[in-house]
């Protein structure tokens, strides 16, 4: 029988079939943080139950934690009690943790990948929507709630009907500057925040074999803003080449290795095989992204203006004035004239080596504007050390930006970087939903050479042309 | 978990498409430890004025609907976060069902929203638009209108001035097992312990 990639990743994990639409799925990796697993490792111990696979799970610290000197030293009481949980909850059960201050910290989804924690073929939950990300191996990878997480530590499966099969094909070359950001902003533009719901996203074609590892992973990071619980892209050299590099100290190694790709290798959509949606996208002419509104799919080309009330198919015009309302803007304006006032460079989209390049290229040898506040924080303390030895932070230094730590910052407001009522930012994060990054905050969604761009001119440009 | 039979309450309709987990309940609230407590943290960006008193023009706020526990919404209701925070702050505000409406392609709920509300035996039901118009209308006459939920009958009945109206819906008959009874997920899953070693044995 053909099957698609996820078929196949589904069926070798079926621990048993429930009868009921419902299947006992086996977990490979368990990705843990501060945030959504506290109560879950409250609610095991008062069942009296133990972590059943400690060596499965791995746990770090990343949505609490503020990113500048003063990190070790946590101010805000509740923030800390959840860290203080996390550190005691893991020593206790023996997960493996990567603590504040330890080399390996950072993002969550940002460090499974880097330290070899992510593998193809595998079967990956966190309490984390964007757990999607790590689909980019060619991975089920999704985001589970508190109960969830608690499931799977008690039992390491977890009760799952099986999602639809969406083909999302990308043909064409991307313009110079044009990037993974942009693509998935586009797909989410096209199908909507509900687009992909109950589905699994494979993303394939001659655009996603042309990017990297690391733009891959901005995909499938932003599986979830489409809708789907997963985005999956087939494992090929560049992935068994990503995994072969550098220290991935959980990854296998020379003839595991080799032995491990040569399964890999099987981890394709059979010739035949049927999806229940399919939608391709060509990238030729897809222009740089820039969301205008409170929601991923409120986004439009850099080139293109704020929508008109009921030009939006997806939304009613009610909802699109609520939208401007709170973004402060009018149709008919074009992106290029909206100026902002804060640049956030970071997050499990886009908190990555080359998009800390991608970044750097374009404010070399530049000043962020006056009136603009811009911080880069490096979504992994690994992701630091390697920007620092390419000397990235002196560039952005330099520019008049603040060069931060690890963590997630000001993605989503529950640390110390936030926005303030009606700021605006150039974010290279996932979501603009209302308050996201600090309430009243106002975000627009942007890769990171546009986000480093608009720190620069203090509106946004299109980079094609700078 | 407690067992979902049937219960009469209040209606409350919060009448905007889309409402995401940020709005649900924003990130300032998911810092804490307990499972408990979340109940002021529900829509509290549309709920509090800035100096934290209540916004007189939100529906919770309105006498009417004060002690809620039906909500009636719009479609992609939960969109976002996985935030379980969020089914915690709908059911400790007090709500022990959520109604939006299903139409074509666009769900009435986001997936991983949903499974959490399962989870904690938040009741989610999908009506056709047509239905969920006509609730939000008697809304609009009779604030303040009751219903009763049915889950083994399957019926929600509005107790509307000019009479009662009846809208059936469905539930997964897993779930809605589940509910009836008040089972606990890890303990039935456990009943497959030699199954889960057996897989752990084989790879």
């Amino acid at each position: 029988m053909s099957k698609t990639l996820f078929d196949k990743i589904w069926d070798a994990h079926v621990v048993k079939d429930l009868g009921n639409g419902e299947v006992l799925l086996y977990i490979d990796r368990h990705l843990v943080h501060e945030v959504t697993s506290p109560q879950a490792f409250e609610g095991l111990r008062l069942a009296g139950r133990k972590v059943r696979c400690p060596e499965r799970t791995f746990a770090t610290m990343d949505h609490n934690v503020p990113t500048d000197e003063n990190r070790m030293n946590i101010t805000d009481p509740i923030a800390k009690a959840q860290i203080d949980a996390l550190t005691d909850n893991a020593a206790e059960t023996g997960v493996t943790l990567f603590p504040l201050g330890d080399d390996r910290q950072g993002v969550i989804h940002i460090i499974g990948p880097e330290q070899g924690i992510v593998l193809p073929g595998m079967t990956v939950v966190c309490g984390d929507s964007h757990t999607a990300t790590h689909g980019a191996f060619g991975s089920i990878a999704f985001g589970i709630g508190t109960s969830e997480v608690e499931h799977v530590l008690a039992t390491q499966t977890l009760r799952q009907k099986k999602p639809k099969n969406y083909k999302v094909e990308f043909t064409g070359k991307l313009q110079k500057g044009v990037t993974a950001k942009d693509m998935v902003l586009k797909l989410i533009g096209i199908i909507g925040t509900a687009g992909g719901t109950g589905c699994a996203f494979e993303f394939c074609g001659e655009a996603i074999r042309a990017l990297s590892m690391e733009g891959r992973l901005t995909i499938c990071n932003m599986a979830i803003e489409g809708g789907a619980r997963a985005g999956l892209v087939a494992p090929d050299q560049i992935t068994f080449d990503y995994v072969a590099s550098g220290n991935r100290v959980y990854a296998p190694k020379g003839a595991e290795l080799e032995k491990a790709i040569a399964e890999w290798k099987k981890l394709t959509t059979d010739k035949g095989a049927k999806f229940d949606h399919e939608l391709t996208i060509d990238v030729s002419d897809l222009a740089p992204q820039v969301t205008w509104g409170t929601s991923p799919g409120m986004v439009t080309d850099v080139t293109g203006e704020v929508p008109a009330l009921d030009a939006v198919p997806e939304y009613s015009p009610v909802d699109v004035r609520n939208a401007l309302n709170y973004m402060g803007l009018e149709p008919g304006m074009k992106m290029t004239d909206i100026s902002i006032e804060t640049v956030f460079l970071g997050s499990c989209t886009n908190g990555r080596l080359e998009d800390l390049r991608e970044a750097a290229k374009m404010i070399q040898g530049k000043k962020v504007a006056k009136g603009v506040r811009m911080i880069v924080v490096p979504g992994s303390e690994a992701v630091r050390y390697a920007a620092e030895k390419e000397r990235l932070d002196r560039i952005f230094v330099e520019a008049g930006a603040e060069w931060r730590y690890a963590g997630c910052s000001m993605c989503l407001a529950m640390n110390p970087d936030k926005l303030k009522d009606k700021e605006r930012c150039a974010s290279t994060s996932n979501r603009n939903f209302e308050g996201r990054q600090g309430k009243g905050g106002r975000t627009h969604l942007v890769s990171p050479a546009m986000a480093a761009a608009a720190a620069v001119a203090g509106h946004f440009v299109d980079i094609r042309n700078v | 978990m407690e067992k979902f039979k049937t219960f009469t309450g209040v209606v409350a309709g919060v009448d905007r498409a889309n409402i995401d987990t940020d709005a649900i309940i924003p990130k300032e609230y998911l810092k804490s430890i307990k499972r408990t407590g979340f109940g002021a943290a529900l829509f509290s960006d549309w709920r509090y004025n800035n100096d934290g008193s209540d916004n007189p023009s939100f529906v919770l706020n309105k006498p009417e609907t004060a002690g809620a526990q039906v909500l009636v919404a719009r479609n992609n209701f939960g969109c976002g976060s996985s935030r379980e925070h969020a089914v915690w702050a709908v059911q400790q505000y007090g709500f022990k069902v959520v109604i939006a409406p299903q139409q074509d392609d666009v769900p009435a709920f986001a997936d991983i929203f949903r499974g959490n509300c399962g989870k904690n035996g938040l009741l989610t039901i999908e009506m056709p638009t047509a239905q969920v118009d006509e609730i939000f209308q008697t809304l609009e006459k009779e604030p303040g209108v009751k219903a009763t939920v049915n889950l083994e009958a399957q019926t929600v009945t509005v107790h509307s001035a000019s009479g009662d109206k009846v809208y059936p819906f469905s539930t997964d008959p897993v779930l809605r097992n589940k509910l009836l009874n008040g089972l606990d997920d890890i303990a039935q899953t456990l009943q497959y312990a030699a199954d889960i070693a057996a897989y752990e044995a084989r790879h």
